[in-house]
């Protein structure tokens, strides 16, 4: 019965990294960038979202519905000043300027908000828990879960569903044909970008109240999204979601055994899958 | 007078693929475009196409400079093309790489999934596989409906029958007359010089990178063509 337990804590702890990797994910698929910035905006929308609920008094759920517009904006802007300028053949000038904001972004958070480490106040919730089958799991735990296949499912919808989507998937597999479409491939990475920045609204309510967070955390959680996006494959969201349930999984199992073997399990899980399926579980067929 | 190039130059970095050429088509015309490889057809396709940028004035549509601007805002302009092998998107259907095509549409034009599919059936049953699974004749169909859909003025056609059985060609030049029905005007890039000089009002002959002769192919005789094609004296 522990290990049934464990293993379902870890399924949903997977869907949180799922969180944390699918605008990662998402941005890779249609631009090939990887943004090194990415879990310093997510840290970055957890404090928004912590303004928010203690500066105006908003539940955290109102709060994320208010945060995930104005990080559309802040995506769409980033993408559309700066991170346009570097995409091109050369891989290196988009990991130097993402690095580089990285590094800005946690300067920034700490000035603002000082190395005190937060907590998004979530009374209704915080240690609810359900008994789902034998086992009995937190309410934010399964919400999470919950939310990553919602996110994944809409996002889905869109990319295979509507033209916008069809525009993601033609810049991405040829952004000069893409031209002749009409399509105009910068603007496309700026709603792409956008779009990413509200999924990490989404991760950044559930990282800021199930723990806390302080400003330098976000390279952490970069390192496991990026290890959920390689393990399910480049590409694939329900590839990521598999690749955040197997680090998560391996974690809570490690954990188990001895509380300090939580984060090597993750990473040995991470090595193992890649030596046996390099290219990820659910890679394209192309690239 | 539909579209011109003025002493159009292009090229690649430092590379210059195209010398002072100047070409003309009219509404409604088709104008045939040969030369061997290399003589620089495509690099002007894709000059007039927006995807090679120019000096604004070096490319003029009904009279205005257009020669920087970007591919999409050419395709607004009514410009589509149809680029050299297909380009048909790996990730997108057959109906996919159609919609698409017209995603950025003008007006109401009557190009329509449905008319598309009148003019080549085949891509009606095959519309739900990927475009690249396609025999080279039914992905270079895909092409041609795909640049349709935006119902252009001027439909770019580079070398549409290149790799392609006799018999597959012939189906492909068949529908040349159902869209020129419309109105539009179209440009086909050939090496194949019978063909070009059988669909074409008029021809213009390329080679490394100037026009060498140009003509209604009643006025060009063999010899001519010949000798602007590969060059040395007629
Ligand atoms: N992307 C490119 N980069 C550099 N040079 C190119 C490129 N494309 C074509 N060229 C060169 O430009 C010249 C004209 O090529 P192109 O316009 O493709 O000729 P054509 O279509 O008539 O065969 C050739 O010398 C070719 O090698
Ligand atoms: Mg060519």
């Amino acid at each position: 019965m522990i290990w049934l337990d464990t293993i379902v804590q870890g399924i949903l702890l997977g869907g949180l990294y799922a969180l944390f990797a699918t605008g990662l994910s998402l941005v890779f698929g249609i631009m090939r960038l990887v943004n090194l910035a990415h879990g310093d905006m997510i840290v970055l929308a957890a404090y928004l979202i912590l303004v928010l609920v203690t500066g105006l008094g908003l539940s955290p759920w109102l709060a994320v519905l208010i945060a995930a517009p104005l990080m559309f904006a802040l995506g769409w802007l980033l993408q559309r000043v700066v991170l346009n300028r570097v995409l091109g053949p050369d891989i290196l000038p988009p990991l130097l300027v993402t690095f580089g904001l990285s590094i800005a972004i946690q300067n920034a958070l700490l000035e603002g908000f000082s190395a005190d480490s937060r907590r998004i106040p979530n009374p209704d919730l915080e240690g609810a828990s359900v008994a789902l089958g034998p086992v009995t799991v937190g309410v934010m735990p399964v919400l999470t879960f919950a939310s990553a296949v919602l996110v994944i499912v809409i996002l889905n919808r869109v990319i295979y569903g509507t033209p916008l989507g069809r525009s993601f998937r033609a810049t991405s597999d040829d952004p000069v044909t893409a031209g002749l479409m009409g399509i105009e491939p910068m603007k496309v990475f700026a709603v792409a970008t956008g779009i990413a920045m509200m999924v990490v609204t989404v991760a950044a309510l559930y990282l800021g109240t199930r723990a806390n967070f302080d400003p330098a955390i976000g390279p952490a959680r970069l390192i496991y999204a990026f290890q959920a996006v390689i393990i399910g494959g480049l590409g694939s969201l329900w590839g990521t979601l598999a690749g955040g349930v197997i680090i998560g999984v391996a974690q809570t199992l490690g954990a188990a055994v001895n509380p300090e073997w939580q984060i090597l399990a993750g990473h040995l899980a991470f090595l193992l899958v890649l030596l046996i399926r390099p290219r990820g579980l659910f890679p394209r067929a192309r690239d | 007078m539909l579209l011109e190039t003025r002493s159009l130059d292009a090229g690649y970095g430092r590379f210059r693929a195209l010398f002072g050429v100047d070409i003309r088509v009219d509404a409604g015309e088709c104008v045939a475009i040969i030369g061997a490889n290399g003589a620089g057809k495509s690099t002007l396709m894709r000059s007039i196409a927006g995807v090679l940028p120019n000096a604004p004035e070096m490319i003029l549509h009904q009279g205005e400079p257009i020669g920087a601007l970007s591919a999409a805002a050419i395709l607004q302009r009514g410009i589509a093309m149809v680029p050299e092998g297909r380009r048909l998107f790996p990730s997108l259907s057959v109906e996919e790489n159609l919609l698409i095509g017209g995603q950025k549409r003008r007006g109401n034009g009557q190009w329509t999934l449905d008319s598309i599919y009148a003019l080549f059936p085949i891509l009606r049953e095959k519309r739900s596989m990927p475009g690249t699974a396609l025999s080279g004749g039914q992905q270079q169909m895909v092409a041609i409906g795909r640049a349709l859909m935006s119902n252009p003025e001027l439909l770019l056609c580079d070398e549409i029958s290149l790799g392609l059985a006799p018999v597959v060609i012939r189906d492909i030049y068949a529908a040349l007359p159902r869209i020129r029905e419309t109105g539009a005007a179209v440009i086909v890039v050939e090496q194949d010089i019978t063909q070009a000089l059988r669909v074409a009002d008029r021809v213009y002959c390329l080679m490394e990178g100037r026009v060498t002769l140009s003509g209604t192919p009643a006025e060009l005789t063999r010899e001519a063509i010949h000798s602007a094609y590969f060059g040395g004296h007629a």
